[in-house]
Parts: C-alpha cells; sequence; structure tokens
C-alpha cells in the first residue's frame, strides 16, 4: 500500500473547511485557556501564557469573538448535515455498542452519527451563550449598559456555557483520537474507503451510488 | 517583613493562609456616619481628595447639591442629597455619604479572580491592592452597594480604602478628621455601635420612632455603619440597600461551581484516557476496505 492510498482516496473534507475548522479550534484552545485562567485561582497561572493577568482580561474577549465568529462560519458551513433524525437518537440509545467498538449492532450512519450531530448543537448552542452572556460582561466597552442583575446572570451563563463546551471539546477530542483516521480526515482532508464503509456507511453508498441512491437510515 | 500588614485575614483567589500572624485584639474598626447629624457640607468629599491626592473632573450641576454626580476612580467618597417628604407633608433633607461599606463578608473579594488584588484586614477593612488588579471588574459585578469604579487612565478598580494607611498608624480617616459636626465618628466597631445606641435613643425621643442603625446582617455586618432616621425605609437615602447581600448568582458563579467545575473537566479528561487504555482505537481493518472495494 502507497502511502496515498493509505491516506484515502475520499475527500471529506475541503481545504476550506479544513482551515475553518483548525482556525476555530486554536481561537478555542486560547479563549478556554485564557478564561479558564479567571475561573479558578489554582489555574491562574495560565495567565502567564498571555503576559500576565492585565494582558489576559484585554485578550480574551477578543479572543473569544474571534473564536465564535470563525466557529459560526462553520456551523453554517456544516448545518444542513447536523440535523438530528429518529435513527441519530437511536444511535445514541445505543451508546454502550458505541463506546466499546462494536459498531457493527449500530445502525447505518450518514455523513454525521448521532454523538457528532448532538456536539454540533451542544456547540452552537454554547458558542451563542458565550458569545451574548460574554458581552455583557465585557466591561470594559458593554458591561455600562446592561443593570448589574443581568451581569451577575451573565457571568454565570458564561461560566455554565464554557464549562459545558469545555467538556464537550475533551469528548470531541478524544473521539477524534480513538476513531484512527478522524484526524488525518480532518488535517489532510482524505479518508479510505474501508474508513467510510466502517463509520459512515450511508455517507459511502451515497458517494458511491450517487446515480442511483440506496435508501439508508437517515 | 518591610511594608508588610502581616494581618490579612482574606485574600482574593487565594485557596491558602495569607500572612495573618498579626491580630486585631482591640477589636476591629469602624466608622459610624450619622445621617441626623450631617449638614451635607462636604468637608468629608474634600479631605478624602486631599489625603488620597485625587482630583475628580469639574462636572455640571445636575440639578441638586451632589456633586461629583455620582462615584468615580477619583471621588471615593460622596454625599448623596435626597429630598423626602414626610407624611406629615414636611420636607427632610436626607443626607448620605456614600462609599465603600467594608463588608464583613465582601462580594467584591469573592468575585475577583486576580490573587490578592483585595484583601482583608484583621481590622475589618477591605482594600484594593491596584499592583495586582486585572480589571475585570468582577468586583463591580458582584458588589452589593455598587461602590467600585474601574479607572479609564488605567482599568484598575478604586474605591475607599477607610484610609487602611492612616489607621494602620493610629491615625482616624481623613474624612472623620474634617467633619465639623461630629457626624462622623471612628473607632472600633463595638465603641461605635454603642454610641450608635445613644444616638438612637437620642432620635426616637425627639419622634423618630423608627431611627436605627444600619449595619446589615446580609454582609455579615459592615465597618461602615448608618444612624438613620428612617432605619425602616433605607432607600429613601438616595437608594441604600433595605437588604444587601451577595446576590445567588455570584455565590454560584463564585461559590459551588468553581470546583465542582474543575473536577468535572479532569474527569472528562481522565475517562477519555482510560477509555483508551481499557477498550482501545477504534481501527479499520483490511475487510472493511474489501467490503467498501465490493461495494463501490
Amino acid at each position: 500500500m502507497s502511502d496515498s492510498d493509505r491516506r484515502g482516496s475520499l475527500v471529506r473534507y475541503t481545504a476550506e473547511l479544513r482551515t475553518n475548522h483548525w482556525l476555530t479550534a486554536l481561537g478555542f484552545v486560547f479563549a478556554a485557556l485564557s478564561g479558564l485562567a479567571l475561573f479558578h485561582p489554582a489555574l491562574f497561572w495560565l495567565s502567564n501564557l498571555f503576559g500576565g493577568g492585565p494582558w489576559t482580561r484585554i485578550l480574551h474577549p477578543f479572543i473569544g469573538l474571534f473564536a465564535v465568529l470563525i466557529f459560526l462560519l462553520l456551523a453554517a458551513a456544516l448545518w444542513g448535515d447536523n440535523r438530528l433524525s429518529p435513527a441519530d437518537w437511536r444511535w445514541l440509545k445505543q451508546w454502550r455498542d458505541v463506546v466499546n467498538n462494536r459498531e457493527d449492532r449500530l445502525p447505518e450512519v450518514g455523513r454525521y452519527n448521532g454523538g457528532q450531530k448532538l456536539l454540533f448543537l451542544v456547540l452552537v448552542i454554547g458558542m451563542v451563550g458565550l458569545l451574548l452572556s460574554g458581552l455583557v460582561i465585557w466591561r470594559a466597552y458593554f458591561s455600562l449598559y446592561f443593570p448589574a442583575g443581568l451581569i451577575r446572570l451573565a457571568s454565570l451563563v458564561h461560566a455554565v456555557c464554557a464549562f459545558a463546551l469545555i467538556c464537550a471539546i475533551l469528548v470531541h477530542i478524544y473521539a477524534g483520537l480513538w476513531v484512527k483516521g478522524s484526524v488525518d480526515a480532518i488535517v489532510r482532508g482524505t479518508v479510505t474507503p474501508g474508513w467510510a464503509w466502517k463509520h459512515h456507511r450511508a455517507w459511502y453508498r451515497q458517494l458511491t451510488h450517487d446515480a442511483h441512491p440506496r435508501s439508508g437510515p437517515n | 517583613m518591610a511594608l508588610q500588614s502581616l494581618d490579612i485575614i482574606r485574600r482574593s483567589a487565594t485557596t491558602t493562609p495569607a500572612p495573618e500572624v498579626r491580630g486585631s485584639y482591640t477589636g476591629t474598626v469602624a466608622k459610624l456616619i450619622d445621617t441626623s447629624k450631617c449638614i451635607g457640607c462636604k468637608a468629608c468629599q474634600v479631605a478624602c481628595m486631599e489625603w488620597n491626592d485625587l482630583r475628580d473632573e469639574v462636572g455640571s450641576n445636575t440639578g441638586s447639591y451632589q456633586n461629583p454626580a455620582d462615584l468615580s476612580d477619583q471621588s471615593w467618597t460622596l454625599m448623596r442629597f435626597a429630598e423626602y417628604e414626610n407624611p406629615k407633608g414636611d420636607l427632610e433633607w436626607l443626607i448620605r455619604k456614600d462609599g465603600c461599606m467594608h463588608c464583613a463578608d465582601p462580594g467584591c473579594l469573592k468575585a475577583c479572580p486576580a490573587p490578592g488584588a483585595i484583601v482583608q484586614y484583621a481590622n475589618g477593612i477591605v482594600d484594593f491592592q491596584e499592583e495586582n488588579c486585572i480589571g475585570c471588574g468582577y468586583c463591580v459585578t458582584a458588589c452589593p452597594f455598587d461602590i467600585p469604579r474601574i479607572s479609564k487612565r488605567d482599568h484598575k478598580a478604586y474605591k475607599c480604602t477607610l484610609c487602611s494607611d492612616r489607621v494602620a498608624v493610629g491615625l482616624e480617616p481623613a474624612c472623620i478628621k474634617a467633619c465639623p459636626t461630629g457626624a462622623l465618628v471612628f473607632g472600633t466597631k463595638e465603641d461605635m455601635q454603642e454610641h450608635a445606641a445613644e444616638r438612637v435613643a437620642d432620635l426616637k425621643s425627639r419622634g423618630f420612632d423608627q431611627a436605627g442603625l444600619y449595619d446589615p446582617a446580609g454582609v455579615g455586618g459592615t465597618h461602615v455603619m448608618y444612624v438613620l432616621h428612617h432605619a425602616d425605609q433605607p432607600a429613601l437615602y438616595s437608594g441604600l440597600a433595605p437588604d444587601p447581600h451577595i446576590s445567588a448568582m455570584v455565590s454560584l458563579w463564585k461559590g459551588a461551581s468553581k470546583p465542582v467545575a474543575l473536577a468535572a473537566m479532569a474527569l472528562t479528561a481522565l475517562v477519555g484516557f482510560f477509555h483508551f487504555v481499557r477498550v482501545g482505537r477504534n481501527e479499520v481493518g483490511a475487510a472493511d476496505e474489501a467490503a467498501a472495494e465490493k461495494h463501490s
């Protein structure tokens, strides 16, 4: 098997989408690290990565804004493929088969599985929550327009959304490492036919039988 | 130990004890503001400016004697003027010296994410250490009295220090020294409570049945207290909070959620690691490639 064979021949992500994904990832990681520095004293040392406490306070909202805006572009591109269907809920109900690598027992999966779609939903809600609450607590420019009660609520919402997103992203990163071939898909853009057959069979059928699409479960 | 106070009983964003070997064995301190004796001369405002070397912008008249209109990074104390028509139809001019209340349970300190930017001394004074301040404004968010102000010049938070520098060397705060009527007095909290009790009894004998001491329990009591003629209606005094306490939102945000969320995030990462160890990767085999080939 040559290198290019191993890398795969099916295009899963275009260069534009990959760039968008990794810009989002960079933005999210830096927003998370600078935000965690301000969340718990045990993590305040993370502010050193950004040039100290005041610089962390200055940079965090701008990094966060960048991450959310670039993510919304990505989300718009992936929106259509991420609507949860009844088959996805069946897939999610069989989470024991999922985590134990018993993929043969699961319903056939299209371009994205139930877990990926659920993650997508959590990310969209969490990112919008962070954006709105973040603007309210952005003391330098926007807090003066809001009453104290709303700023307090927004502070809590911001922390809760960030917590949910960080947990979701940890799962996302691990899933990418766990399902071999996924990192190649998002770094170099392609997967092997076997990868698509094993993990996203309905998508594979659609790709290979475009002229005569077979009915998949979703 | 040059220039250390060594009596810090609470320090923001710090989970181990601060230097606290020195106690406050003569009692905590308190400033008592007797609104019934205040004539609104603003000598306290001037003394504060003078001692702390602060000069606010000369503002414009907003229709009352209140000037500047609000507290700022340059105005750490402010006489607030309210005109109240009592049920008898008489006008009462209710003047209240506003500024940091030095809560026993300070919301600002609870919310502050910068280690050592806010400290509480054994004598009860809550002080901002601006060198450590990062300018996030969480203290402003959490304060039940809306006191801290972020400077537009250096983006640090400022408020009344209760002249911690003067008190540390046995002097009374500058505003106390300047007050010409004895409306402002300073001493141990216990003495101030006793003095207030005398003042309240006197006011009651003069017909102010609802006179009382404002030392709100919701924030654990304060080290700045008011004698009010209408202690049943603190809001008459330019919106003094009737029942100040740290908001439940702030308590949740800066209380239980911190350790719980941190533990949950660490646990999520650990679950991933042990899944890898116990179950391992989900890999594509030759059979899958063959099956894909067959169906293409």
